[in-house]
């Protein structure tokens, strides 16, 4: 691909990616979000954060398995957007619905089991978006930034949890997104596992995997 | 296009500073005049509803006292935003899929302990009583509220009609079950058919209504159509819609909603911004129309009236 191919593609992802939030916003300005706009506003800010998420996680995958290596240039644009649209969805939390009490959001947190592994999960996201640069790749260090932004498995697993246990009673939903990442994380499992495995076979001409 | 020199201007053709300055202040007041009405009508659209002219038969329906005076919730949003999960579980689906549901002939089945169990036709229902309006708060227990303008008559009534026995201390309610017609009943959310119920002097009080119309017309599929119940001192789920079954029984009955989630929904479920639900907080509402919450009241306003039900009970424990 050239870099022209390249960047248009990405003008493109871009595009895509803003879709979400401009429909949201064209609603709005029509008066067409519903009965309760607040509520939609947070339950589809909260959907395009776990879909992005999912995105994010199944770019590795699909390089691996299609060869489009290419792939990994859209994995930050996709990583930043989850954040992006988690950052939409707290703020509409601490602003449409607590209106900035402080003191409730705490309570929230405390004693909401849904609400502590959502914020959880956005504070997790937090330290991944601001070294998402290749600066900070440079600074951290390739070992020590790929750790670091492990973290996206466990806040994508309490995003789900977040809302498997918000919903009243249909879990349909929320154990799909739960069978997806499922699905992204072991193909991780796997992908780590093999060379380890493989490693135990003895090769017939390397003494020392000698079989005792 | 000829460009004068600036010898060439009269002084006495050059703007004014006061006024120059003053354009640019008009201009910069405009600009930030037209982002503050772009961005009031965003946040205006985001409270403000449209309306809708339904084509529902017209009630006769007398007024009544025990309506409240607050100003009614859009017909367009009561008939659009719905939780009633033999239609489907987004509140979206229900306007769209109730269509199906055929409201007539439509029969209510009466029976348990009452002195002549029998099955009634709604029309014939229908002519039995004189229909009121009543113009009531609906505090859903998820934390939004509405002020419903129902059409019906008083449940004591109809009950009274049925003369039920000395041993009858429950009233326990069922909503149609067909999953032909109705396809959220194709999946097991809830055990199907709904089931609902009430204590008898709960069911006897002069406020719970059998509800037939909205908006002085006929109810609309997704609101309960033909008939349904409305209690509103408790939580919206008891008001149980599409009544098929009314029957007197000894033992209260286990309602759909306790049994799928006993720790969160209790036979009594009255309205109260003390006992929170397990994973939400019931302190405030989102009443359907305004942006800001309002604080939520005991019994949703109506402790005046059916406090005295509940007196010695502890509501933490009886929710």
């Amino acid at each position: 691909m050239t870099r022209s191919q390249l960047s248009f593609l990405k003008v493109l992802a871009f595009l895509l990616c803003l879709g979400p939030i401009a429909h949201l916003a064209w609603k709005g300005i029509h008066g067409t979000l519903g009965a309760n706009p607040i509520e939609v506003i947070t339950r589809s800010t909260g959907k395009w954060t776990l879909l992005f998420l999912l995105f994010t996680l199944s770019i590795t995958p699909l390089r691996k398995l299609t060869g489009f290596l290419a792939l990994i240039r859209f994995r930050r644009m996709l990583g930043l957007f989850a954040f992006f649209y988690v950052t939409l969805h707290f703020l509409t939390y601490i602003w449409l619905d607590k209106f900035f009490d402080f003191h409730q959001m705490l309570i929230d947190i405390a004693k909401r089991r849904f609400i502590t592994v959502g914020f959880t999960a956005f504070v997790l996201l937090v330290p991944l978006a601001l070294t998402s640069t290749s600066g900070m790749i440079r600074r951290l260090g390739g070992k020590r930034w790929q750790r670091l932004h492990q973290l996206i498995y466990l806040a994508a697993i309490l995003g789900v949890f977040h809302f498997l246990w918000l919903v009243k009673a249909d879990i349909r939903r929320p154990i799909c997104y739960g069978a997806v990442l499922a699905l992204l994380l072991a193909w991780r499992v796997v992908a780590w596992a093999r060379p380890l495995l493989l490693r135990r076979t003895p090769a017939p001409t390397d003494a020392s995997y000698a079989v005792n | 296009m000829l460009i004068k020199k600036p010898a060439d201007i009269p002084s006495s053709e050059i703007t004014p500073k006061s006024r120059y300055m003053n354009r640019r202040r008009f201009m910069a007041a405009v600009a930030a005049g037209g982002t503050v009405l772009a961005a009031g009508r965003f946040l205006g659209r985001l409270v403000s509803p449209q309306e809708t002219v339904s084509a529902a038969a017209k009630l006769n329906a007398a007024r009544s006292p025990l309506s409240t005076t607050e100003k009614p919730t859009p017909y367009n949003d009561i008939t659009n935003y719905n939780n009633f999960y033999e239609f489907g579980t987004d509140k979206y689906d229900p306007a769209r899929l109730a269509q199906s549901l055929q409201v007539k002939p439509w029969t209510v089945e009466v029976s348990g302990l009452v002195q002549k169990p029998q099955t009634l036709d709604i029309d014939s229902i229908l002519k039995s009583f004189p229909l009121e309006e009543r113009i009531y708060r609906h505090r859903c227990v998820e934390g939004w509220s509405m002020v419903i303008p129902w059409v019906g008559f008083p449940l004591t009534a109809f009950l009274k009609r049925l003369n039920p026995l000395g041993s009858a201390r429950y009233v326990q309610f069922t909503t149609r079950y067909d999953p032909k017609q109705m396809p959220g009943q194709r999946y097991g959310v809830l055990d199907w058919p709904y089931v609902e119920g009430l204590r008898i002097d709960e069911a006897m009080h002069p406020l719970a209504l059998l509800a037939v119309g909205l908006y002085g017309e006929e109810l609309p599929k997704q609101d309960g159509a033909p008939i349904r119940l409305v209690v509103p001192w408790k939580y919206g789920f008891k008001s149980i819609k599409s009544i098929v079954k009314i029957k007197l029984v000894e033992k209260e009955p286990v309602t759909t909603w306790s049994a799928a989630a006993p720790s969160e929904y209790g036979f009594y479920s009255n309205v109260n911004p003390d006992v929170d639900h397990p994973r939400w907080s019931q302190k405030t509402e989102r009443r359907i129309g305004e942006f800001y919450k309002r604080p939520t009241l005991l019994f949703n306003g109506y402790g005046d009236q059916v406090a005295g039900l509940y007196t010695g009970m502890d509501l933490r424990k009886n929710f």
